[in-house]
């Protein structure tokens, strides 16, 4: 009798805390969608229903074409296309070169190794903010602003990746390096054959991190560009607001479609991207 | 005496170093002009007077350290920048590691709920203080809405329960979030949680995941609360990865800029109400071409963050508990 009690109790217990459990996160949950819910319903309302006093979640008729009359006031296409062929040339560029220099850190011994390796971690102290106005007046003196270079070649190298990499390739056994080189196969054809194939889920972090980096930096572009046809979508939105003042439904059509790529870009890839991070976090 | 190593002689070493340079000949090159170079660059412009708009530059010594030090706009840079800080950051890193342990039990919808959360991280900080920017939009914005719609709850229910004596107790006004000046830091500082706590929430669960289960069974059958449990297992042991996320997010907390430059439009808000440091650089530099002017305020930044950093590891080395 006792003993039934207590089960019950424990029981009821069981499914209260699973329930607040639940209620909890879902709610949580809810909170964190909240804004995209509400930027995606309010860029298909009609300007009536822009200003209403109580929340109206639904437009009565959804006015697809918002995103047209969106899309058309601005050079989005432009936009667009700078922001992929920025974002995919750095991000190509930069995993050749990040993991040539993992190679060196993991791999081989040389001169200066240590020294060297602390000098690179060391740049990731510093905020690069301290080293925008100098290299701001190198752009201009290259005569690079206002063109793909700038927008290109200062962010073909990050440390973060680099060190992202090491750290993956020293798991790789070295044994099986030792046999490679004994066996006369070359270092650069051991990386190539051997090294980044099994490096995969790094190397998709690393490419991954470096695209939606790209694809979100504002500050650099913001001072690099001075026309349209050299805007990426993030300062290119900051222009169009200027120019649409408070059509909120343009507006929020505008955001919806300039976050479109990387959110699909994220749910398609979001189990290696989180692990990714978790990665890092790891071992940092 | 530096002790040569005898590999150091051998013909096969200095191969492998040339081949080794010629690896990350490419990082050197970007580096060292893009990273190398322009830290000490600043430095150097820091004691000037100089000015994009003409051709010489003049030297002036610790003259701009003492200006900015001195101008009054600079400490309000700092005040609200610290106050981003000390606001964003606690509430960011708790919340992460709330969801994170909730997460972390037996639980359907895993998946689905921690990309629910991780999700804002993603999303450009542009497009999304842009959604924000609506939310907070005084008459029509989503939020006063919602607060509008909860003080009427709660004045019907206070109203109920008080058999009429009490009316209208939440006597809702629509603030005007981006007007008024007291607002700016706490609107930031909601956005940049929203945004940063799915990040700090993926971080502590892979922290979490590396707790020995045995721990929390060997507590229970000691009779340990989940409460207790908590305090006494999981927060100790989490600690390597609290102080990681601590100092990621207060070196990122004191280059506050997109957020505001955006919700503001171009604005540091209502009278300076979110001018921060990393604003003022922007000002100074690409508003009024004062580089030398604006290298040594970057510079003060650097040293603060530089402290905050050092203190931080300071603290932790009693604090943090690494396994053995």
């Amino acid at each position: 009798m006792l003993a039934e009690q207590q089960m019950w109790r424990y029981r009821v217990r069981k499914t209260v805390t699973r329930a607040l459990l639940y209620g909890v996160l879902l709610a949580g949950a809810a909170i964190m969608m909240l804004p995209f819910i509400w930027m995606i319903t309010s860029s298909i309302k009609a300007p009536h229903e822009m200003t209403l006093k109580t929340i109206q979640w639904l437009p009565k008729v959804p006015q697809w074409q918002n995103y047209k009359i969106a899309w058309e006031a601005a050079p989005f296409d432009i936009y667009f296309k700078n922001s992929f062929l920025i974002a995919f040339t750095v991000m190509s560029i930069e995993v050749i070169f990040s993991s040539l220099a993992a190679y060196a850190f993991a791999k081989l011994r040389f001169f200066g190794k240590n020294v060297l390796f602390l000098l690179f971690l060391g740049t990731m102290m510093i905020p690069g903010e301290v080293m925008l106005i100098p290299n701001y007046i190198t752009m201009v003196n290259f005569g690079w602003v206002d063109t793909y270079w700038a927008l290109i070649v200062p962010w073909t190298i990050s440390v973060f990746s680099i060190f992202l990499l090491r750290q993956f390739f020293l798991s790789i056994p070295h044994e099986l390096f030792e046999a490679a080189i004994l066996d006369g196969c070359g270092k650069l054809k051991y990386l190539v054959t051997v090294m980044l194939p099994l490096s995969k889920p790094a190397l998709v972090t690393v490419m991954l991190f470096k695209f939606i980096g790209s694809w979100n930096s504002f500050l650099w572009v913001l001072i690099m560009t001075n026309t349209p046809a050299m805007r990426t979508i993030p300062v290119g939105l900051t222009y169009f607001v200027s120019d649409v003042g408070s059509y909120y439904n343009y507006l929020m059509a505008a955001s919806t479609f300039a976050m479109a790529p990387i959110l699909i870009l994220f749910l398609l890839l979001q189990k290696q991207f989180i692990q990714g991070i978790a990665r890092t976090g790891l071992k940092g | 005496m530096i002790k040569v190593p005898m590999e150091m002689k051998t013909k096969k070493y200095w191969r492998e170093t040339a081949e080794a340079y010629l690896y990350l000949l490419p990082a050197f090159v970007i580096l060292g002009m893009f990273s190398f170079y322009p830290v000490i660059k600043s430095i150097y412009m820091s004691f000037f007077d100089w000015s994009l708009l003409r051709e010489t530059q003049y030297y002036i010594g610790f003259e701009n350290y003492q200006r900015i030090l001195n101008d009054s706009v600079f400490r309000t840079a700092i005040m609200n920048t610290l106050r981003y800080v000390i606001g964003y950051v606690p509430i960011s890193i708790s919340l992460g590691l709330i969801v994170a342990v909730l997460l972390n039990s037996k639980i359907r919808f895993r998946g689905p709920l921690r990309v629910a959360y991780f999700l804002p991280w993603v999303t450009s900080s542009v497009a999304i203080s842009m959604v924000w920017r609506w939310i907070y939009n005084q008459h029509y914005g989503l939020l006063n809405m919602m607060l509008a719609g909860l003080a009427n709850v709660v004045n019907t229910v206070v109203e109920f329960v008080t058999f009429g004596h009490f009316t209208e107790v939440w006597q809702f006004t629509n603030p005007n979030w981006l007007m008024e000046p007291q607002w700016t830091i706490i609107n930031i500082v909601i956005i940049a949680v929203w945004q940063s706590m799915g990040y700090n929430m993926i971080i502590f669960l892979a922290g979490l995941q590396n707790i020995p289960h045995e721990l929390y069974e060997a507590a229970q059958v000691d009779g340990a609360s989940p409460w207790q449990s908590f305090w006494k297992i999981t927060l100790p042991l989490i600690s390597p990865t609290t102080f990681f996320i601590s100092i990621i997010s207060i070196i990122g907390a004191f280059k506050l800029f997109t957020e505001i430059y955006v919700l503001y439009t171009g604005r540091p808000g209502p009278v300076n109400s979110g001018m921060t440091i990393v604003y003022y650089v922007y000002r100074n530099a690409f508003e009024r071409y004062r580089m030398g002017y604006a290298s040594a305020a970057a510079y003060i930044l650097f040293a603060i963050i530089f402290i905050f950093t050092l203190v931080q590891m300071r603290v932790s080395r009693s604090r943090v508990h690494y396994g053995s």
